[in-house]
């Protein structure tokens, strides 16, 4: 520093000043509530507004809460154990807790069944939902089906094991003869599993006790166990089937092009409630006379019929959005249709529908309650009928409806959480 | 699909049906259509020889013959001598009037949740995704029973309006909430009343017109005429000063409370309310969905080009973000439409007479005739999802993007 200004000017700073703390008003939390919460009149109107509104829900809900009772077996029992208190009849759950779970006339002593094929559930998607599973899990996914059915259903182990041998048969005939064409493997494959199936009815004839569990009839099924049936097998076979209308809808033969479009349209355009109508009372008359399906499967073939529509739809706009220059490219390497839609097509537009499916997934879950409305007892059909019904628990609403609204969000919020997570781990392109 | 094939080489063979690309789709096609036509006939065969083992026949004879049944909410004149047609009438208007109530409240509370998801304010925002999050993961159908089992148990009923210290009291002495439906008043048109309405829907002709004037002269002249406050002065005065100027002719009935029940006045069930609300905010969340994600779809380039341009916010809004926003908000806004009109059928539930109760329920269980009631149910349905479609696709047409 020189002292040339020293005559003319009075000071010159040669330091910098130190930095000085923001004032209080723009710093940490108070600034984010200025920017967040107050910023103006409309917005601090909202915040008090909403403020006051979350009090009023947590100084209503947390004595109900706080008070709630477990363990009584009815509801007079229950207000008076409360004795005047706001509170919650949680007994209600505890004690209907299997009914809820799986219906009214399931077995009590072959609970365990389902709760097994549940927890099994879990397992064996794993290596489905999980891109870094070790991959041989899937073997146990691809048995999975023939258990689940086992366990719940009971009878003899022999006809699930058939049903698998005849999908084993059939996928090795098809590799047999794939490297023909797609259309002879897929003809054999077939073939080898009807042949299968046949051979395979007599030894479960001649042998129906072998391992067997008791057998529970499909009207006996109920509660959220119901639901999960309905949900995962509606989409698991949904999906291939709505890939297939996919495919025929984007075909260039207009007699199929139009099957598949006047099949998606109809579907589309009624609610799902008539469809379930059709499965109660008209599908019998177009079954053979003295057949006699199962009620829960008749629902099941509406019902997949219903969210096939719907994902053939979705498919349709992640094949839509596949860059022309795709197709292109598999027709220049000389592949076939089936061939190209196997390894360069489905597995691109699959992975662009893939929020899409699941959004088609979470709505057909919901819309398994709707089975109550023809007399199913499924979880909602339960609390609306045994259970509100009986002398016991009328007039339980809040504890038993809330217990229906938390257990779909738990699953329908973690499966959108899991799409969205997903999509990120499949984001392969660079942004 | 392929264009690869060999050239043409001599005359036509058999085998070519399936190994020439040009020829196999021919195959295909035939057999899809055989395997179609052979599995129809197989339904139809085993439908009519059912028909015959049960003595039945297919028939629409019985929309004719007297449906017998009361239904407790009507638009139309209707009796229980009423045909089964004038029947199912009724549950066709009962089922556009709550799909017509839900679609307004739904958008009013969807695009007002939309909105405010985006807001600057956190404790809103957050409530608003806890709202979407909730309502959209849980079946339609456990809201409507529960929205229907909140009303019977917590409002009161009709008698505990009673008496002199009465439990529950009307609300403005002219609306009372009950467990069993909401009673308000009832407009009564005496004579005269004719020309009020008439200088009413003039006056909304006039607003419509004065926009349009504005608008034209926004964009031809660069002129600025204010509409807000003629808007509101127009939709007001003239309608009042008629109303005065013929000696106040239109009235209102009030709901009395006769005996045990409300007389009088406009009364809504209970069973219409229950699913009015829960349709209405189970498709407010995803139509806050979609309102979120178009107007987030308006890149932020538009508005700061507006900015520079020099325009204020709410023209901003107004003239670049809302119209581009709109292009993304209607297409899913009016599959949302279709859904809720879809899920009304779920009226079944809590007993509303719609199409699917009265139709689809007492007629089908009176008549037996299952099959028929289910084909017109479907019909009705799909005809309502093609017309809307087919205005969908108009609409779409007219709103995209001219390129090229």
């Amino acid at each position: 520093m020189s002292d040339t200004h020293a005559q003319s000017v009075a000071f010159v700073r040669d330091t910098m000043i130190p930095e000085q703390a923001p004032p209080a008003s723009e710093a940490g939390i108070i600034k984010w509530m200025r920017e967040n919460l107050f910023s103006g009149w409309f917005n601090t109107i909202l915040t008090l507004v909403s403020l006051y509104f979350i009090y009023q829900i947590v100084t209503s809900a947390y004595p109900w809460f706080a008070n709630g009772i477990w363990t009584t077996s009815s509801l007079a029992e229950c207000r008076e154990a409360l004795d005047g208190m706001t509170g919650a009849c949680f007994s209600v759950l505890t004690e209907r807790w299997n009914q809820l779970l799986f219906g009214f006339q399931y077995p009590n002593d072959a609970y365990w069944r389902p709760t097994l094929a549940f927890f099994l559930l879990i397992v064996a998607l794993v290596p489905v939902l999980y891109p870094k599973a070790p991959r041989n899990m899937l073997i146990f996914t691809a048995i999975y089906p023939f258990l689940a059915f086992w366990l719940i259903w009971g009878g003899t182990i022999l006809i699930p094991i058939v049903a698998m041998l005849g999908f084993v048969g059939g996928y090795f005939a098809f590799k047999q003869f794939d490297h023909q064409s797609f259309a002879m493997g897929l003809l054999a494959g077939v073939i080898a599993a009807v042949v299968v199936w046949w051979v395979g009815g007599f030894a479960t004839g001649a042998a129906p006790n072998l391992l067997a569990l008791e057998a529970v009839p499909s009207r006996d099924m109920g509660g959220f166990m119901l639901n999960m049936i309905l949900g995962t097998v509606c989409v698991a076979l949904s999906l291939p089937i709505g890939i297939v209308l996919a495919l025929g809808r984007q075909s260039h033969m207009p007699i199929i092009k139009w099957i598949c479009v006047i099949f998606i349209e109809f579907i589309r355009g009624v609610p799902l409630i008539t469809l379930l109508f059709v499965a109660n009372v008209v599908l019998a008359y177009f079954l053979p006379p003295g057949t006699n399906f199962d009620l829960i499967l008749r629902v099941i073939i509406m019902i997949t019929l219903f969210a096939s529509a719907y994902i053939a739809e979705v498919i349709r706009g992640g094949l839509a959005a596949l860059p022309r220059g795709q197709y292109e490219a598999a027709d220049s390497l000389g592949l076939d249709y089936a061939q190209s839609t196997r390894l360069i097509i489905m597995p691109q537009a699959l992975k662009i529908s893939i929020p899409g499916i699941v959004n088609v997934a979470v709505g057909l879950f919901k819309d398994t309650v709707l089975v109550s409305v023809i007399s199913m007892f499924d979880l909602v059909g339960m609390i609306r009928g045994p259970i509100l019904a009986s002398t016991e628990w009328n007039g339980v609403y809040w504890e038993l409806w809330g217990f229906a609204v938390f257990v779909f969000f738990i699953v329908c919020f973690s499966i959108s959480k899991y799409s969205q997570w997903l999509e990120r781990q499949l984001a392969t392109d660079h942004r | 699909m392929s264009t690869y094939s060999d050239p043409p080489s001599g005359s036509f063979q058999l085998s070519m049906l399936i190994n020439d690309t040009r020829y196999r789709s021919y195959t295909f096609q035939f057999v899809a259509l055989l395997l179609l036509v052979l599995g129809m006939a197989y339904l139809g065969w085993n439908l009519v020889q059912n028909l015959a083992a049960a003595g039945l026949n297919i028939s629409y004879q019985f929309l004719g013959e007297p449906a017998g049944y009361d239904i407790n909410q009507t638009l139309i004149p209707y009796t229980s001598q009423s045909s089964h047609w004038q029947a199912s009438m009724v549950g066709v208007l009962n089922t556009l009037l709550v799909a017509f109530l839900g679609c307004i409240m739904a958008t009013i509370i969807g695009v007002a949740v939309g909105v405010l998801r985006l807001s600057n304010n956190w404790i809103v925002r957050q409530l608003m995704s806890i709202y979407v999050e909730i309502f959209r993961n849980v079946p339609v159908l456990v809201w409507i029973l529960i929205i229907m089992a909140i009303f019977i148990a917590v409002l009161p009923q009709p008698r505990d309006f009673r008496g002199d210290d009465a439990e529950a009291s009307m609300f403005l002495n002219a609306f009372a909430f009950t467990g069993r439906g909401f009673y308000s008043p009832a407009p009564i048109f005496g004579p005269g009343s004719g020309v009020v309405v008439a200088v009413f829907l003039a006056s909304i002709a006039g607003i419509f017109a004065l926009r349009n004037y504005a608008t034209k002269a926004l964009y031809q002249r660069g002129q600025l005429i204010p509409t807000l406050w003629p808007s509101i002065a127009l939709f007001f005065i003239p309608a009042i000063l008629a109303f005065y100027i013929m000696g106040r002719p239109i009235g209102l009935e009030y709901p009395e409370l006769r005996g045990f029940n409300f007389q009088g006045g406009v009364f809504m069930r209970n069973s219409l309310i229950a699913l009015w609300f829960a349709l209405s905010i189970y498709t407010a969340a995803f139509i806050a969905e979609n309102v979120r994600a178009g107007i987030l779809a308006v890149s932020k380039g538009q508005t700061e080009a507006a900015a520079s341009l020099g325009m204020r916010p709410n023209r901003i809004m107004n003239l670049v973000v809302l119209p581009q926003a709109l292009r993304v908000i209607i297409p899913p806004l009016i599959s949302q439409y279709l859904n809720l009109t879809k899920n009304s059928s779920l009226a079944i539930a809590v007993g509303y007479m719609d199409l699917t109760g009265t139709l689809g329920g007492i007629t089908l269980n009176q008549t037996g005739r299952a099959i028929e009631c289910i084909v017109l149910l479907m019909l009705f349905y799909l005809t309502i999802s093609l017309v809307i479609s087919a205005l969908m696709n108009v609409y779409n047409n007219a709103v995209k993007l001219k390129e090229r």
